[in-house]
């Protein structure tokens, strides 16, 4: 699968986080993407079972792991990789959900307001583990699930 | 004394007031509502009230007059539920909602119609000429679960949203397939023979009641939004509109024999959101106030009458079916709950754990709707002992159900509503997060939920916002607004707390005056309408907020390349702030 099958999708083109997404797909530097990475990927979303949660404590963690989950989606903000959301990162990410009539001092402020949120290093930038702590009460496991295959 | 020129006015506002009286008086006494529900105290007092006209007039007190409960008590409570219903968890479970109010209504109506009459058959209870089809009647009646009690006894127990949902949409919903199936079981008790025409009939008929009360409401919704597009000039009106048009649709629906609280809850939903981007700050303030006083007299009016009814001589006594009546009530609910959270449960990735299923079965209270629908039976011989367990189950679910709710909810140690203020970052990787969902389910072809309400935001986007919000407001995102909330909120807490003066000059104290201005717009907007202010209060005021908007923002290390910040108050705010 290449960059222009995913593009193909119609409701992905008009989806604020499409490139995103379909960059996630691929791995480092690559232009295409067999079954087995695509799978790889999806499988972020299966729903997490109870069974597994005891059976592999000892093992590497399996890829639908709530952190996991919360991982894959801390990458999709965290474009250059340096494993914290800037505040320019988040300022596009903003930009691409809220709209094109909020001026800019806003979003900025909306923005600072995130970060001061968050914060609790001090770095001005949201690490993974705060990351994983603003999210805390949402329920990840479930809202980041779907039922392939059912 | 002109007492006959005033008579029907002021035993009404006699009434209003003694249950309002009624309601301080509980919570003077502090510990009395954490233990005993409201609804089981009004019922209490309706009974003394009952027990003393009895007992002046040696006559049955005035029974509630259905026409009154179904026309003027029950539409402002349905319509407070429908307007304040949190519509993200309700979609994300209308699925669960809608099986649980349509099949385990049905499945409850038939179950305990038809055990009934198996009851009665036993010769020793002098039942017989009970028939099936007045059992089946009874049932349909008493096997719907209603949105009064369930709302008064919930809204103190605060278990966690999806919970609270799951029984409370049941409970609004299944008004449908009530009224399908009573309509129907009683023209066929007048009917002399049944046809199996007359059950597909039925069947038919129910598509028609649910789906034709969504239309109406969605349609009455939609021109309400409309006309608040255009009431820009006249403020003081907006409020009535919400009303009156919600009122008009459960009349409507309530004229076609459809169902009106599914009118109004759809009208309710549909118009909110853009109706609270037309209209002004202050018409919000009034309609949320003027619905939660309308909701809130009407919820304690109809449960004093459910007491002062229940006292008089309407009861024919018969201990083998009221007490099979109220276990068949327990009984087939749990049944129904087990065996419909199995099916949701193979095909959701929310699962329902037990102990919600047990609260749900548990939760299942019976109110004044089976009341006044027992009231308007038929008179046929039987119908005093029909009032009498319909009277029976009513007092025991609340009653008893009510008040044990609590201390199970705790015992069993069900997940609690978490009570804590939203987050501005929350709400970003909340929607981040949609979006994410939405775009994978493309990917994979699957039509969740998420694709589904994507496409409906693109619909809304598209089409619906361009005809219902007024032209220059551009509806801003849920995101922006509650971060003006919040911001607002702390600047008031701010200027409250005196943490006025000394302000540092700051370049970009004009941007956030701007700032200030374009979200306190409405604001002044509406303060122009009302004697215009000295415009050096205004000044003063949008001054005081835009500076303390302004040191919100700079709590953390300034990105600002122009100023240097003063580490003193940044430590004072920070310290306020957290």
């Amino acid at each position: 699968l290449s960059r222009e099958d995913f593009q193909r999708i119609p409701e992905l083109a008009i989806n604020p986080l499409g490139d995103r997404i379909i960059n996630a797909f691929f791995p480092e530097g690559e232009d295409q993407v067999n079954f087995r990475g695509f799978m790889r990927t999806l499988a972020h979303f299966r729903p997490i079972e109870d069974n597994e949660k005891s059976k592999d404590q000892n093992g590497p963690e399996p890829l639908n792991s709530r952190s996991n989950k919360l991982h894959f989606a801390f990458r999709l903000y965290d474009l250059d990789k340096d494993d914290k959301i800037s505040r320019d990162e988040l300022l596009q990410v903003l930009r691409m959900m809220v709209g094109v009539n909020i001026s800019d001092e806003q979003l900025g402020s909306i923005a600072d307001r995130t970060i001061q949120e968050a914060d609790q290093d001090g770095d001005s930038a949201i690490s993974f583990a705060e990351f994983v702590k603003v999210l805390e009460k949402v329920d990840v496991e479930q809202k980041m699930s779907i039922r392939f295959l059912h | 004394l002109d007492y006959q020129h005033v008579q029907v006015p002021f035993e009404i506002t006699l009434w209003i007031m003694l249950a309002s009286l009624a309601k301080i008086g509980f919570h003077l006494y502090n510990k009395l509502p954490s233990v005993v529900p409201e609804s089981c105290l009004l019922i209490f007092v309706g009974l003394i009230m009952g027990g003393i006209i009895y007992g002046l007039n040696d006559r049955s007190p005035p029974v509630m007059d259905s026409d009154i409960f179904f026309l003027y008590l029950l539409p402002p409570i349905v319509l407070d539920a429908g307007y304040f219903m949190p519509s993200r968890p309700f979609f994300e479970n209308i699925g669960t909602i809608l099986l649980y109010a349509v099949v385990g209504t049905i499945w409850n109506v038939f179950g305990i119609g038809f055990s009934l009459y198996g009851i009665c058959q036993v010769k020793s209870f002098r039942l017989q000429d009970v028939s099936l089809l007045h059992n089946l009647l009874f049932g349909s009646l008493i096997a719907a679960v209603d949105p009064v009690a369930v709302l008064a006894v919930f809204e103190e127990i605060h278990v966690n949203e999806k919970l609270h949902i799951l029984v409370f949409g049941e409970s609004l919903l299944n008004d449908a397939v009530t009224v399908v199936l009573y309509k129907l079981f009683r023209s066929f008790c007048e009917m002399p023979t049944i046809k199996s025409m007359d059950v597909f009939a039925g069947i038919g008929k129910f598509f028609v009641v649910g789906l034709g009360g969504v239309l109406v409401g969605l349609s009455f919704g939609f021109t309400a939004a409309f006309t608040t597009r255009f009431t820009k000039d006249i403020r003081v009106i907006e409020p009535l509109f919400v009303f009156l048009y919600s009122y008009l649709s459960y009349l409507t629906a309530e004229m076609f024999h459809l169902s009106g609280i599914v009118a109004i809850i759809s009208c309710a939903m549909g118009m909110k959101r853009y109706v609270e981007a037309n209209i002004s700050l202050k018409s919000h303030t009034t309609v949320k106030y003027f619905m939660k006083m309308w909701s809130s007299v009407s919820d304690t009016l109809i449960f004093i009458f459910l007491g002062v009814s229940t006292i008089g001589e309407n009861h024919e006594w018969n201990w083998p079916y009221i007490c099979f009546t109220v276990i068949f009530c327990l009984v087939w609910r749990a049944l129904g709950v087990l065996v419909l959270t199995f099916f949701v449960n193979r095909f959701h990735v929310n699962t329902i754990t037990s102990k919600d299923q047990f609260i749900i079965a548990y939760g299942g209270l019976r109110g004044a709707i089976c009341f006044s629908l027992v009231f308007l039976l038929p008179d046929f011989h039987r119908k005093k002992l029909f009032i009498a367990a319909t009277t029976v189950v009513i007092l025991f679910t609340v009653f008893v159900q009510g008040m044990t709710i609590r201390p199970l909810v705790d015992l069993l140690a069900v997940k609690r509503k978490r009570e804590s203020a939203p987050t501005v970052g929350e709400q970003i990787h909340i929607r981040f997060l949609d979006h994410l969902l939405a775009g994978i389910e493309d990917i994979s072809g699957h039509w969740g939920q998420y694709y589904w309400k994507d496409k409906l935001e693109y619909f809304n986007s598209k089409y619906l916002q361009k005809i219902l919000l007024r032209e220059y407001d551009q509806p801003k995102s849920s995101i922006v607004l509650l971060y003006e909330k919040l911001e607002r909120k702390h600047a008031m807490e701010l200027a409250q707390a005196g943490q006025l003066g000394h302000g540092l000059a700051h370049p970009s104290f004009l941007c956030s005056a701007f700032l200030c201005s374009s979200s306190d717009r409405t604001v002044i907007t509406d303060q122009k309408l009302e004697d215009t202010p000295n415009p050096d209060v205004l000044d003063n005021m949008q001054e005081i907020l835009a500076r303390n908007l302004y040191r919100i923002r700079r709590t953390g290390p300034a990105y600002n390349r122009h100023t240097l910040p003063g580490d003193s108050e940044i430590l004072i705010l920070r310290h306020k702030s957290l």
